[in-house]
């Protein structure tokens, strides 16, 4: 099991700001995979990868990051701080 | 090294004030002060700041010890915040103490170009014409290269 949260129009495009997900997706990519083959809703927030930004256990990573032994991945746009 | 991410308002005075009381080997303290800015279309009712509890924190911290490593600097202070926030209010400050100001400003730059791009804060923005995302700018991103 593992944590999925989302942040920001990505929350919004999917409905809800964090989920619960068994997966057998073994990189950060092929769980994108899993997740755009659900539902239109998830379809519409990784229609665009250059558009996003994923967080591994809370560290900024890439989508070919290996899942093995993560708890946690987070998808959000590109950061406005400041 | 002082590192805070809060909803509450804070005193920019006193924590300069504070952290200026780093110690007598200390002879410059710089600081940078990010207010919400009002737009040139529609007039601005709300600045909505969502951020990552738990890893901004962390990115935060490790900013502030990459700035740490890389120049010389005595303290480091960084506050940032999240929640509803008016136009005119400041939403984060940094500040740099080090033996002399080169370190202090390049230092305060350093940190100011990572945490625009590196720290997981979203900006939203509420006019009476709706809410909008505030996007990234490519400059930011290309920032980063210099240093």
């Amino acid at each position: 099991m593992m944590d999925v949260l989302y942040f920001a129009w990505v929350r919004e495009r999917i409905g809800l700001p964090r989920e619960r997900i068994e997966t057998s997706a073994t990189t950060v990519a092929e769980l994108v995979a899993e997740l755009r083959d659900r539902e239109p809703r998830y379809e519409a927030a990784f229609s665009d990868l250059s558009a996003l930004r994923v967080a591994v256990d809370q560290e900024l990573s890439d989508f070919d990051a290996p899942l093995d032994g993560v708890r946690e991945v987070a998808f959000f746009p590109p950061m406005t701080g400041g | 090294m002082h590192i805070s991410v809060q909803e509450a308002p804070f005193d920019l005075g006193a924590e300069l004030t504070r952290f200026s009381d780093s110690g007598t080997d200390i002879g410059a303290v710089v600081s940078f002060t990010g207010l919400v800015r009002d737009l040139p279309e529609a007039p601005l009712q709300v600045m909505e700041i969502e951020h990552y509890p738990g890893m901004t924190e962390v990115a935060l911290r490790k900013i502030a010890e990459q700035a740490q490593t890389r120049f010389s600097l005595g303290d480091v202070l960084v506050i940032h915040r999240y929640g509803r926030l008016a136009p005119g209010d400041m939403i984060m400050m940094v500040a740099t103490a080090a033996r002399h100001r080169k370190d202090a400003f390049e230092a305060a730059e350093f940190l100011m170009d990572y945490l625009k791009s590196r720290a997981p804060f979203w900006k939203r923005e509420i006019t009476a014409e709706g809410a909008a995302w505030v996007e990234s700018r490519s400059e930011d991103e290309d920032a980063l290269s210099r240093w």
